[in-house]
């Protein structure tokens, strides 16, 4: 257990350091699609050792994990902003306060709270995040300007090429799973299609007219 | 029922993301480095840092010269191939605008960041493409690093390698006041009737 919050730790700490910082940050796509992805699942990996300490007045207050889907979608959609991306390059201030932000404002939460939202909700994040994450991805490539002023314009169409492949894949997987009833059970309730049955051993089952 | 304390985190968390987001937005104003720079311009004029320029004819001059008339200013470097051009055309275009309205005294200066390799010659070469001539259309480079380096923070400007030996730079079109200040800076590919107006504006 402690070994891998020390191993997260490292990892953490290992994308800080320039070399790697540097080369995921000199690209587009690699910042946008390789490092942000890699400091979420940071914050994700860290949430089952802060589970174990979650003041149970957080528990209540995260009803069907609502509060915390908020800040995940707030704090990703401000790291999507071409000037934060902008000031995340020029200004390492702004770098450092991204690297705290994504997974203790992202990950984090969604580590948390993905697990106390019922299935409709899971569904519908989903259905927002995958045609988004698309437009994104098509309005860079349609941009005939460059968005960030410390990126090509050819590695903007590289990463608009990125989220777009993402998304795709992210859709099609949707697609299968939905359509040719694909029995698998973690990845079903990862996408929001089943419910783990496994009631948080927290809950008072107040929801329990979502979750079944 | 509703968990207790749901509302006041919603609320909070709510709360700080959309601050952050009208933050970094100002105001839900601009998604930009260039739009935050254009529109910090506009709010809050600055003063800017006295740099020895040399121009194509050899002569030095500073940009608190210009006092008294506007003066719109663009950054160059004299072998782009890319938005330098539709640049040179736009103050083509004010040249020509200028020519019709001899009682407006609006000067014209491109300065190059390319120290290395636009000398005196290279700016003459630039201007006579553009029927550029001094004092009316200067082109000019800083003779130092120490002077690029304190306009490229006062004009906020951004040049970044384009991978092949040029550069890739914001192409923004600048207003300087009769005053002596920047108040204005616009998207390169705005309209020359657009800054024009900008400075018919200051001017009264």
């Amino acid at each position: 257990m402690r070994r891998h919050l020390f191993i997260i730790m490292a990892a953490w700490m290992l994308l800080w350091c320039w070399p790697l910082r540097y080369s995921l940050e000199s690209d587009m796509a690699l910042h946008m699609t390789v490092q942000i992805p890699l400091l979420i699942g940071i914050g994700l990996l860290l949430s089952p050792f802060v589970r174990s300490i979650e003041p149970r007045w957080l528990v209540d207050a995260d009803w069907l994990g609502i509060p915390g889907m908020v800040a995940v979608v707030l704090v990703t959609s401000f790291w999507m902003i071409p000037r934060a991306l902008d000031s995340a390059l020029s200004d390492p201030l702004t770098d450092a306060a991204k690297f705290v932000t994504l997974p203790l404002a992202a990950g984090l939460p969604l580590g948390l709270s993905w697990r106390r939202m019922p299935p409709l909700g899971r569904a519908f994040i989903w259905a927002n995040f995958i045609p988004k994450l698309g437009a994104i991805g098509g309005l860079y490539l349609a941009a005939p300007v460059r968005l960030c002023a410390y990126y090509r314009i050819d590695q903007q169409t590289e990463a608009g090429w990125a989220l777009v492949t993402i998304a795709a894949a992210l859709g099609i997987s949707w697609f299968i799973i939905v359509f040719f009833g694909l029995q698998s059970a973690p990845l079903k309730t990862w996408f929001g299609f089943q419910v783990l049955r496994r009631p948080e051993p927290e809950s008072r089952g107040y929801s329990s007219a979502l979750w079944r | 029922m509703i968990g207790r304390g749901f509302i006041p985190l919603l609320v909070l968390v709510t709360a700080a993301g959309i601050g952050a987001l009208a933050w970094e937005t100002e105001g839900f104003n601009v998604v930009t480095v260039n739009g935050a720079r254009q529109l910090d311009i506009a709010r809050r004029p600055r003063s800017l840092p006295d740099v020895p320029l040399m121009d194509q004819d050899g002569q030095l001059f500073s940009l608190a010269d210009y006092k008294g008339d506007p003066v719109f200013v663009d950054f160059i470097y004299t072998r782009c191939p890319t938005i330098c051009r539709p640049m040179g055309d736009q103050f083509q275009h004010v040249l020509q605008w200028q020519d019709s309205h001899p009682e407006q005294k609006v000067k014209l200066v491109s300065i190059s960041f390319d120290l290395e390799n636009d000398g005196r010659e290279a700016l003459r070469r630039y201007g006579d493409r553009y029927g550029a001539r001094a004092p009316q259309w200067r082109i000019a480079a800083p003779l130092e690093q120490s002077g690029l380096d304190a306009l490229r923070r006062a004009f906020g400007l951004i040049v970044i390698p384009d991978g092949t030996g040029g550069f890739i730079h914001n192409g923004d079109v600048y207003l300087i006041d009769a005053r002596g200040r920047l108040t204005r800076a616009f998207d390169p590919d705005a309209a020359p009737p657009v800054f024009i107006s900008a400075l018919t504006g200051i001017r009264s």
